[in-house]
């Protein structure tokens, strides 16, 4: 047991680390899954005793270094296993997003080189099954569910604990098993490939970026650091395990402090999950917080009069004073007690509904968070916070430290990393954790990664008096109107974004005349809108078109037009026309990305001939006819008239009397 | 995935139906119809509005009481059943018109549908204590796993009366299964839904089939529904049995096609 021994010391390896903490975290939970409605716990012991069956038993499959293992499903823990199951072995996971559907799954498994692949259930076995018709390397497919499993009599084809079972018997009948299985986790270094994560790519085919062991374990290292995050904290995995946040949130950091990750019963129980568990550290793009806001105003629109009142003056109290509070600044006496008051009253069981109570630190990361939508969680009392990070980086550029919380930066970089702008305003950085290449593609390598280890990260940006950096749009996306003005689109669609019945927005305006957008409605907030008010509909469709849901959308626009005109920048770039969108903008049609990002050129060609109506003054409504998929992939067609609005800026000026 | 290739040469008969006939007052809801139902299979009833479809169903649960023919439910021949009986020897149903407890949550509905099998007495389960806690466990823990079964972990404490119809659908079967029953009555089940609600139905009725070995008798409009799930079919019209086979013998069939397109009678 020696080598065990020492390997677990040096914990330079996602293996490592888990020796090390079977005999350091000893009978600390590790994992924890909800089934049958109850939490099941694996302590670390366990949790080593289960990869280890199992990476035993995919040797006796024939995987060895260097192999690669498509992980593909929803966070479960069997799959967090595999990462360590195939690492073990020199072997590097794949994690696939898992709602892919086949064909787009296909480019990366075939890119990889993918032998084996380990699903979640029958449904991703089908999937799998396809696959293997066009792309017949892939020998071993293993699921971690049988449910519905029982009829499939296919070569290769086998369940979870079939292989754990093999394992284990193999270590029974051969006591030097287990040793070889250490000496071959003693021999993995920090430059052993940990992983190679596919990227969504807003633009052209993904890119697998490949992280060494030395790059996640180190970032793992400093986020916990940073944050001061210990083995008692305890989080939520909800998110693709095939995004680079994912993985190093639920898997790396968890490997490193010994923290304990949970998997929810399904992905639509997630909200009741959190609460059950408190989560204390939590990681989400900014769609989750948006959603949990138009989910509470939604209901409280149904809420009765008193406590809508009690709602909106407590709400009131927290954007004036809840802020400071948090951030440890003077507040008056009285002030004080309202919002004590209001933590009784409002904050507290709100926070409690969405879990949240118990979180210490909660980041944003992934896209840029409306500044409206930041302070009402900060204001609450939740210590929200933004970071900058990128798959290229294994997530890490820039954390914004406590007490420095502004909501329009992302905040100062981590201990060695270095940060620069270039000439073109492009942010690029340089840390232990960056990637090593693009697998099987120089090229993309020599154009984002430069000899001396800068990585361009395509965001503009700059670093401002306070040293924080603030990232103001991709850096090929900031436009400039025909007239010069400035035009960051990103800026204008979070502005809509923040009114609940507004899901999406994409502003054009790059070489133009003047700002248009269109704009997806909310459904679970305009239907419900509708509901009460009593206007029937059929389909999204319908109530995008419907008169007064384009009057509210109207006026939505017409306020944000007034906030732009307040901000001399950005003031010529007010909203001249919209329109709203007939159907809504969806990853299977490949509209945004698995991550919910707008794939902007992607929808401005797909709808071209709205793009044309809007810069056509004589148009007041466009025929589209749209193909769109289908949850399992089959397609369909979409038509109908979109009407367009013209809004009236009225000059900055006015406008600024107006605001006030 | 028909489970034709797999039946026995000889089929072990679950429920028979000999010349029944039923009617209220002067109208005749069901006249003459002779038909049996297999272990193991999906059989389907199938027939335009007021063919007789939903009448037969209450006549093998027990609720209506043929005036005319005899029932024969594994082995035992009966002039008509009582719905006790019906529910004790294991047919459970689903209804049309989602029959749920609005009030109460998902986990609650499905939990009714085990009250026949708990035995401790009333004195136990007000105390919920001793063997009748365990005696609650036990089904908690079956109820769990229907839960599971039909992926609706995330409405288990939602009242169901707060539910889009689709899922209600999808509680009423979980209520029928919670019976484990031997022969389940689906009355119209994909009534209403959307495509996608439709193939989720599907593949459930065919696992319930698959995994538990339930039989299933359903009525459902959907041809291509039928024509994919079910082994057998019969076919009713105005109470009258007119055809009675494969769903590609049915389909075929002269009577059916006019049944359905509507030719004078």
């Amino acid at each position: 047991m020696t080598t065990g021994a020492e390997a677990a010391r040096a914990g330079d390896t996602f293996p490592k680390l888990l020796l090390r903490n079977a005999t350091k975290f000893a009978g600390k939970p590790a994992m924890r899954e909800k089934d049958l409605g109850i939490w099941q716990t694996w302590n670390w012991e366990d949790v080593l005793d289960e990869v280890r069956a199992f990476s035993v038993g995919l040797s006796e499959l024939g995987i060895g270094p260097g192999d690669k293992v498509a992980i593909v499903g929803d966070n479960r823990p069997r799959l967090y296993w595999t990462m360590a199951a195939t690492q073990a072995l020199g072997g590097i996971p794949i994690p696939v997003y898992q709602d892919s559907v086949a064909d787009e799954m296909i480019f990366a498994l075939k890119h990889a080189g993918v032998k084996c692949a380990v699903v979640e259930n029958q449904e991703q076995v089908d999937k799998l099954l396809e696959i293997q018709e066009k792309y017949k390397a892939i020998t071993d497919i293993i699921y971690c569910d049988p449910r519905g499993m029982a009829n499939y009599d296919v070569k290769g084809v086998q369940a979870f604990n079939e292989v754990q079972d093999t394992g284990r018997a193999v270590m029974k009948a051969n006591g030097d098993r287990e040793s070889q299985w250490l000496e071959q986790i003693a021999k993995g270094g920090p430059e052993d490939t940990a992983i190679i994560l596919y990227t969504s790519g807003t633009t052209g085919a993904p890119k697998g970026v490949v992280l060494t062991m030395g790059s996640v374990v180190w970032a793992a290292k400093v986020a916990n650091e940073f944050d001061k995050l210990d083995v008692n904290e305890s989080v939520i995995a909800y998110l693709p395990m095939a995004w680079v946040g994912d993985h190093v949130f639920s898997y790396a950091q968890s490997y490193e402090c010994g923290y304990c990750v949970n998997c929810p019963e399904s992905p639509e129980t997630v909200v009741e999950d959190r609460r059950e568990i408190g989560t204390t550290y939590a990681f989400a793009p900014p769609r989750v917080y948006e959603n949990v806001i138009t989910l509470t105003m939604v209901q409280m629109e149904d809420a009765s009069s008193i406590k809508k009142k009690m709602f909106d003056y407590f709400l009131g109290v927290a954007r004036k004073v809840g802020e400071k509070i948090l951030n440890g600044e003077p507040v008056a006496f009285t002030d004080r007690i309202k919002y004590a008051l209001g933590e009784f009253l409002v904050y507290g069981p709100l926070k409690n509904r969405y879990g949240l109570s118990d979180v210490r630190v909660a980041y944003t990361a992934g896209e840029a968070i409306g500044p409206e939508i930041f302070r009402f969680y900060r204001s609450l009392g939740i210590n929200l916070k933004q970071l900058y990070g990128q798959t290229e980086a294994a997530v890490y550029v820039t954390n914004q430290p406590d007490g420095e919380i502004y909501a329009d930066t992302v905040g100062k970089t981590l201990e060695s990393i270095e940060i620069k702008v270039d000439d073109n305003g492009e942010v690029l950085y340089r840390s232990p954790g960056v990637f090593k290449e693009y697998y099987k593609n120089p090229k993309a390598t020599k154009e984002t990664k430069t000899k001396d280890g800068w990585v361009h990260s395509g965001d503009a940006g700059f670093i401002d008096e306070r040293g924080h950096l603030k990232i103001i749009d991709r850096a090929k996306d900031v436009g400039k109107l025909k007239d010069g003005t400035l035009f960051p689109p990103k800026y204008i669609e979070n502005k809509l974004k923040f009114y609940p019945n507004i899901q999406e927005v994409v502003a054009f305006g790059h070489g133009r005349d003047y700002v248009s957008c269109f704009i997806n409605i909310d459904l679970t907030a305009v239907g419900s809108w509708a509901e009460r008010n009593n206007v029937s509909y059929a389909s999204y469709q319908e109530l995008a078109g419907h008169p007064d849901v384009y009057a509210m959308i109207e006026k939505h626009v017409e306020e944000v037009n007034r906030e732009l005109a307040g901000e001399e920048r950005v003031a010529g770039a007010q909203i001249k026309r919209f329109l709203i969108l007939h159907k809504e903008l969806d990853a299977d049609d490949g509209e945004i990305t698995r991550t919910a990002k707008v794939r902007r050129s992607f929808v401005a060609e797909r709808y071209a001939p709205l793009v044309k109506a809007l810069y056509d003054k004589k148009k007041t409504n466009q025929h589209i006819k749209t193909e769109m998929t289908f949850e399992d992939g089959r397609k369909g067609m979409i038509e109908g008239d979109v009407q367009i609005r013209d809004m009236q800026p009225a000059p900055p000026q006015a406008m600024k009397e107006a605001a006030e | 995935m028909s489970a034709a290739e797999n039946l026995d040469p000889a089929p072990e008969v679950l429920l028979d139906i000999q010349n029944v006939s039923l009617s209220f007052g002067g109208v005749k809801a069901i006249r003459d119809v002779s038909f049996n139902i297999n272990k193991g299979e999906i059989r389907a009833i199938i027939g335009p509005n007021g063919a007789g479809k939903t009448s037969m169903l209450n006549v093998i649960n027990g609720f209506y009481h043929p005036q005319e023919g005899t029932i024969t439910y594994k082995g035992t021949a009966r002039h008509d059943m009582r719905p006790h009986v019906a529910a004790t020897q294991g047919i459970s149903r689903t209804f049309q018109n989602v029959a749920l407890f609005r009030g109460m949550s998902t986990l609650d509905n499905i939990i009714t549908g085990r009250t026949l099998k708990m035995n401790k007495g009333l004195f136990w389960h007000l105390f919920r204590f001793g063997p009748a806690e365990k005696e609650e466990l036990e089904h908690r823990e079956f109820v769990e796993h229907i839960i599971d079964f039909l992926q609706i972990q995330a409405i288990r404490r939602t009242p169901v009366g707060r539910l889009p119809y689709g899922l209600q659908k999808r509680v009423e079967l979980g209520r029928a299964l919670a019976a484990e029953p031997e022969l389940l009555l689906l009355d119209e089940p994909m009534a209403g839904m959307n495509l996608e609600e439709k193939e989720d139905m599907s593949r459930y009725v065919l696992e319930v089939n698959d995994q538990f070995g339930t039989t299933i008798a359903l009525i459902e409009h959907d041809m291509g529904v039928v024509m994919d799930l079910s082994d057998r079919v019969v076919v009713l019209d105005h109470g009258e049995k007119i055809a009675d086979g494969t769903p590609n013998e049915v389909k075929s069939n002269q009577d059916v096609i006019d049944a359905y397109l509507g030719v004078a009678h």
